[in-house]
């Protein structure tokens, strides 16, 4: 079979069996374009805007486990993508960007639309390549999918030159069944001794503590990790991005950990003999103050990158691989133990537990007149019966989304957890729409954040993906007022936001139906008129309390046993 | 306790994978003392010898995350054990009876030799061991006009070498 360029690159989307593809077009890449007129077997999706194109392909491939696809055009193309791939890039998301280039004779001379994308995405990407040969485009390809799925997972851009993508310059076409690169070997299988030095300080341990990450949801190993906590009658604290991989109605869950996790959770953490990371990376949010991080503690690390062992916490047990074979041979070294794991015999530290999760660290205000954001997110919960695929923008109503809407399955939170994009939630709401079309899909967010990515809902209008935007308005940028209540003696320095637009009247303009709450008595009943309405997106914006804070808090720098505790609650601040 | 470790690199010859390594050491702020780079037999394959001061625990990351560059085939870290260092410096001195005699002298333990005489000035070539060029150089810094370094290269002595 002989192709253009521009058809490889298409041919080559469907071989490797890609259902959509996020972009915008341009100069560039109208070859690619043109290519795609001709097929409809992968379909494109046109956004309104290029971060739009990233965070779509991200939630898409968040919540399918799917690689996103992502085709923009050379200069400002790529460079409204690059939010995109850093936000995907701190979360280890599987996702394949094409980017078209200005044609190889003019490369380097400031030519219309240049950017040199390889060089601006280089530290926010897996892998970047650019392709300079028509030749070269299909196992190019080839590799930019197997190194974004493969090890730990992550973007890889792939920039093409317009010229070689020309309509009339053919050769012969065939897709790689596979590539072998000999300077990339992921490891698969975890180190037997390691496992076996694991489960002796399992054996040993008094006060254990599983803390498990995303990497068990990336690495497909959610089944395991129940099965192992279930034998192991640990209790279970997980990261932002780990929610769901264990069910958090599961009564061994004591909540998320870290910054603005739970008492119970923090607490555990700090007494604890015996942390068992899986898939997680002891980032800055989790561990507080690194010095004082689990002091008591042996630490077994499982991870498939062995650049995240002893990165920033230096520990005693790392096993490197994928997650799901390193607790499969976990269980299995367990069951030929023949000793029984159940909670009695670490009856003491539940009790512990059970005493901290007596403070109800969660409670919060519930006789006034405003509406609380916890009690909106609470609702969601009961109105969708805990199912829906949930995204969230970044600012305290993520935070209230994480804690107050448990998640019982993997790939249902979808949030930007490392980078924090505000902007992310509303086009990775379409993203997830795409790969999951019959289910709620809701998107958490702030009139802060969603005012960074609106423009999507005009997308969604045109690919009929009904989405139910919760919009906790509290008319600050909630997080920063926050930080700025507690560690600037209140002053609000730029984080009112005045002139907001009334967002009911906007969702019209776009097509769909908004709806302004403004009584505690009305949120239930909203949502379940705003859920009953399964075609339609439906934008509801709750205007909540204006100054309420999430807590628990451990303030940055401090350690576990410091936390700042909700006023109403009768413990203000636990110095343990 | 901070040290010096020589990093050897098998790298791919490609356009920009040198960037990449730059790159991460200016991103994750490691420090690079040199870097030198040059093509091997092998046309495909490119060999880097980088010069990092550091703790164990800061190497260790180093060289982690170099690997984990797709670019990057193989490494080892000379330091680990016993291998040999050179490094070649060209500088240029005044022509003065004093600095002749003290070439003359390295000379005799093959260690500089005049390379170029024009004019008056000399252009001095030394080979050996970082610190000895560190030392040589700091001695002559009042005559010396102008200096350049290659950096480092090493190899590991007997069996133990970097090969795909
Ligand atoms: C693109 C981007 N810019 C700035 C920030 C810093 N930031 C973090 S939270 C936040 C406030 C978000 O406000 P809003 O969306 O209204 O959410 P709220 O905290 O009020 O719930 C800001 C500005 C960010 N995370 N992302
Ligand atoms: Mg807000």
């Amino acid at each position: 079979m002989e192709l253009s360029g521009g058809e490889i690159v298409i041919q080559s989307l469907k071989d490797e069996g890609v259902e959509y593809v996020f972009g915008y077009p341009g100069g560039c890449v109208l070859h690619i374009y043109d290519a795609i007129f001709k097929q409809d077997d992968v379909k494109h999706v046109l956004v309104r805007h290029e971060q739009g194109a990233t965070h779509a392909a991200d939630g898409y491939a968040r919540s399918s486990g799917k690689p996103g696809v992502v085709l923009v055009t050379s200069g400002p193309g790529a460079t409204n993508a690059v939010t995109g791939i850093a936000t995907a890039y701190m979360d280890s998301i599987p996702m394949v960007v094409i980017t078209g280039q200005v044609p190889r004779p003019v490369i380097g001379t400031d030519a219309f639309q240049e950017v040199d994308t390889v060089g601006i995405t280089r530290p926010c990407v897996k892998h970047n390549f650019l392709v300079k040969d028509v030749a070269d485009i299909a196992e190019t390809m080839k590799k930019a999918f197997y190194l974004a799925t493969s090890g730990r997972p992550g973007p890889v851009v792939v920039d093409i030159p317009k010229d070689i993508t020309d309509p009339n310059v053919k050769v012969p076409y065939q897709y790689p069944e596979e590539v072998i690169m000999r300077s990339y070997k992921p490891t698969v299988s975890g180190n037997i001794g390691q496992t076996r030095k694991a489960i002796k300080l399992i054996k040993e341990a008094k006060r254990p503590v599983i803390y498990s990450g995303g990497g068990v949801i990336l690495g497909e190993a959610s089944d395991e990790l129940r099965q192992l906590c279930h034998t192991l009658n640990f209790p279970v604290t997980q990261t932002l991005m780990g929610l769901g991989a264990f069910p958090g109605t599961d009564p061994q869950f004591i909540g998320m950990l870290g910054m603005h996790g739970t008492y119970e959770a923090n607490m555990s953490m700090h007494d604890s003999d015996l942390i068992i990371a899986i898939g997680a990376r002891f980032d800055d949010r989790v561990t507080g103050k690194i010095a004082e991080f689990c002091p008591h503690a042996k630490i077994i690390h499982i991870d498939v990158d062995p650049a995240s062992i002893s990165k920033t916490i230096t520990v005693d047990v790392p096993i490197v691989g994928q997650v799901k074979p390193i607790l499969l041979d976990m269980l299995a070294q367990l069951k030929s133990l023949g000793e029984t794991f159940d909670r009695a015999r670490i009856g003491a530290w539940w009790n512990q537990i059970d005493e901290w999760r007596g403070v109800d660290c969660l409670a919060y205000e519930k006789n006034t007149d405003t509406i609380k954001p916890q009690f909106v997110i609470e609702q969601l919960y009961n109105v969708t019966k805990g199912e829906a695929f949930v995204t969230s923008d970044v600012g305290q109503h993520q935070m209230f989304a994480a804690q107050y809407y448990p998640f019982d399955k993997p790939r249902r939170w979808i949030n930007s957890g490392g980078l924090g994009t505000m902007g992310f939630g509303l086009p990775a709401a379409m993203g997830v729409k795409f790969a999951h079309p019959e289910a709620d899909v809701a998107c958490v967010t702030g009139e802060g954040s969603i005012q960074m990515c609106l423009q999507e809902l005009s997308t969604m209008l045109q690919y009929d993906t009904p989405v139910k935007v919760i919009n906790l308005n509290n008319g600050y940028l909630g997080m920063v007022r926050q930080w700025q209540e507690f560690t600037y003696k209140s002053r609000y320095s730029h984080s009112y936001l005045e002139a907001l637009p009334d967002f009911k009247k906007l969702a019209e303009a776009y097509g769909h139906i908004g709806m302004q709450i403004t009584k505690k008595e009305d949120v239930e009943p909203a949502l379940r008129e705003a859920f009953s309405m399964k075609d339609r997106t439906v934008f509801m914006d709750f205007l909540t309390d204006t100054k309420e804070n999430v807590y628990p808090m451990i303030e940055a720098g401090k350690a576990h046993n410091d936390m700042v505790m909700a006023p109403s609650s009768k413990y203000k601040r636990i110095l343990a | 306790m901070s040290r010096q470790h020589i990093i050897s690199v098998l790298l791919e010859n490609e356009a920009g994978a040198l960037s990449r390594v730059s790159g991460l050491f200016s991103a994750r702020a490691y420090n690079i003392e040199s870097l030198t780079v040059a093509p091997t037999q092998d046309p495909t394959l490119s060999r880097l010898t980088l010069v990092t001061v550091g703790n164990d625990e800061t190497v260790e990351q180093i060289k982690k995350q170099l690997n984990k560059l797709i670019d990057v085939v193989k490494l080892i870290d000379l330091s680990e054990s016993f291998s040999l260092e050179r490094e070649l410096a060209l500088l240029k001195v005044k022509k003065t009876d004093v600095m002749v005699q003290k070439i003359e002298n390295l000379s005799a333990e093959s260690l500089a030799r005049v390379t170029d005489d024009t004019d008056d000035y000399l252009i001095i070539e030394l080979t050996g061991e970082k610190v000895w060029l560190d030392d040589f150089l700091s001695s002559v810094e009042d005559e010396v006009l102008e200096v350049v370094r290659t950096g480092v290269i090493g190899l590991s002595r007997g069996e133990r070498s970097l090969t795909v």
